[in-house]
């Protein structure tokens, strides 16, 4: 039992339109584990049957042991969810709202320290209608985590952010995770991903094309690297190599010292995903 | 169980009284209508009865119309399409909460609107406080079935529209219809007999009847449709929309526009 997530042959088709075509995916306790997809992959359906909002059609899931579709009340106090879109209680101030729906939850954490630990402190005894975009989604998140959840969804959280508090959150999220919370991150962000996840599992067509850490997914850490750099005459020129450390030696030893304009890249995780989602579509 | 209640209870009343519109919408309406009809209308419906007591009556079930249903068939459609019930039963929070916090804050609205209306009614326009206990009983169930009824009309109705702006613009002229039809704005043995057979179909009609028999003299139950004051059957169709309106609740009501 070190899965907290764990789904067979998922599926869920609306009218005629399939959604989730017979998806299985794993995610271990205390993993922190991003889904990437375009738009319509399937994604949001896939995480709303997870979260229990959503039938599904067929298939075998399973959610820190329970069947979502079935699962009670006891079983919704140990997850979390950060959705997006969902409405605040404009009338209502920030510290209201978080001391209110912490009392839902028989474990819940202490309110102000939560409203704290994601940066709203100065806002707790603001309305909620007054808040920013970001301090919206960070009073999102406070809601999604005031129960002390096992498991934590999170819906593209940082849409919306500026670097700053993208950065703060991605902090946030890491106190999580190393707090031993299991968290699912759906996010359009690959930089996200890529400083987050522990593994990254890419939806396309409602499939599961490829789960792996973000370091390694589409055997990335293979693929020659592109060594490009500057001739005496100004052009740019570039070359692949499956030894990049070689060819800079040796570009070293030609130019006398140092390279003009040297770079050395491997394909970013924006080129893999971008290919592997252009694969299936 | 009853902390729960409370604390939702608690929390719909302080979103209710924080926004402006809906305490103007919901409380002053109702006095502003009084205040107008009873100053524009001030004759003598048989001798001893003013309009302005007739009115009274019907603005006073008028008033729980609004509360019960027109706000809850408008407020909940607002909070779906903003995902607060989404959000909401991603909680532990057991549904029946969210429905005992509507009921508080009605209740709640309900019984200020009364005291209001009838502080203004009767400072203002004459209007006698009913005499006996027995009136008062009357008094007290009327206003509880046909709260009760028109309560779980508006969840029922609130799964009509599938959007906010939908809500607003179904709930209030059936609002207003039925108020046309029950005898509120006109003597009810005015309207034309098939007008008069339509409304009383509805809940609101039996309403503004039960609630003549508080206020009004006995010798004005002759003047009632069918010459009495009929409590019995005002009781019985008052208790029969309570069972539609829960059995339609039960059936229809939608926590997301998803599906």
């Amino acid at each position: 039992m070190d899965s907290a997530i764990s789904v067979h042959g998922l599926r869920k088709a609306y009218a005629d339109v399939t959604a989730v075509a017979g998806l299985d995916l794993e995610v271990r306790k205390g993993e922190v584990f991003a889904l990437l997809g375009p738009n319509g992959a399937g994604k949001t359906t896939t995480v709303e049957i997870l979260e229990g909002y959503r039938r599904r059609d067929a298939g075998d899931v399973r959610v820190l042991g329970e069947d979502p579709d079935k699962a009670g009340a006891a079983w919704r106090a140990r997850v979390g969810i950060v959705l997006q879109g969902t409405g605040e209680f404009d009338e209502l101030t920030v510290g209201e709202v978080v001391r209110h729906f912490a009392g839902f939850y028989p474990g819940a954490d202490d309110p102000d320290q939560v409203i704290a630990r994601v940066g709203l402190t100065e806002k707790s005894r603001s309305r909620t209608r007054t808040l920013s975009g970001g301090q919206k989604r960070r009073l999102d998140v406070a809601l999604g985590i005031v129960g002390r959840p096992e498991l934590l969804f999170l819906d593209e959280p940082t849409t919306g952010f500026d670097p700053e508090a993208r950065r703060e959150f991605w902090e946030l999220i890491r106190d999580l995770a190393g707090a031993g919370t299991t968290i699912l991150l759906t996010t359009h962000y690959l930089d996200e991903a890529e400083a987050l996840a522990d593994r990254v599992g890419v939806i396309a067509r409602g499939e599961l094309v490829e789960v792996a850490p973000p370091s390694r997914l589409g055997n990335r850490h293979r693929a020659p690297a592109t060594v490009a750099w500057r001739t005496k005459e100004g052009a740019v020129e570039a070359a692949e190599s499956e030894t990049p450390t070689a060819l800079v030696v040796e570009l070293a030893a030609r130019f006398g010292g140092e390279v003009p304009g040297l770079t050395v890249t491997r394909p970013t995780l924006e080129d893999v995903y971008l290919r592997m989602i252009g694969e299936k579509a | 169980m009853i902390g729960l209640a409370q604390r939702q209870g608690a929390l719909e009343i302080k979103q209710f009284l924080r926004s402006r519109e809906s305490v103007v919408f919901t409380m002053a309406f109702p006095v502003i209508m009084i205040l107008i009809f009873a100053s524009i209308f001030t004759w003598d419906i048989t001798p001893g009865v003013s309009f302005t007591q007739y009115f009274v009556t019907g603005m006073i079930a008028t008033g729980l119309m609004t509360v019960g249903f027109q706000s809850l068939a408008i407020q909940i459609p607002i909070e779906r399409d903003r995902g607060v019930l989404k959000r909401l039963r991603g909680t532990p929070m057991p549904k029946w909460a969210y429905f005992a916090g509507k009921v508080i804050m009605v209740t709640a609205i309900a019984v200020v609107e009364i005291a209001l209306l009838l502080v203004v009614s009767v400072g203002l326009f004459g209007l006698e406080l009913p005499s006996t206990v027995g009136k008062w009983l009357t008094f007290g169930w009327v206003t509880l079935l046909g709260l009760t009824a028109c309560t779980l009309c508006g969840i029922a109705f609130s799964s009509v529209s599938r959007n906010a702006r939908g809500a607003t613009a179904t709930a209030t002229p059936v609002a207003l219809v039925l108020q046309f039809i029950s005898g509120v704005f006109f003597v009810f043995t005015d309207l034309p007999t098939w007008m008069q057979q339509v409304a009383a179909l509805f809940p609101l009609k039996w309403m503004c009847q039960g609630l003549r028999s508080v206020f009004l003299p006995e010798s004005f139950a002759a003047q009632e449709p069918a010459g009495s004051w009929e409590l019995g059957k005002v009781a019985l169709i008052l208790v029969a929309w309570c069972v539609i309106g829960l059995v339609l609740c039960l059936r229809t009501f939608r926590w997301s526009l998803d599906r």
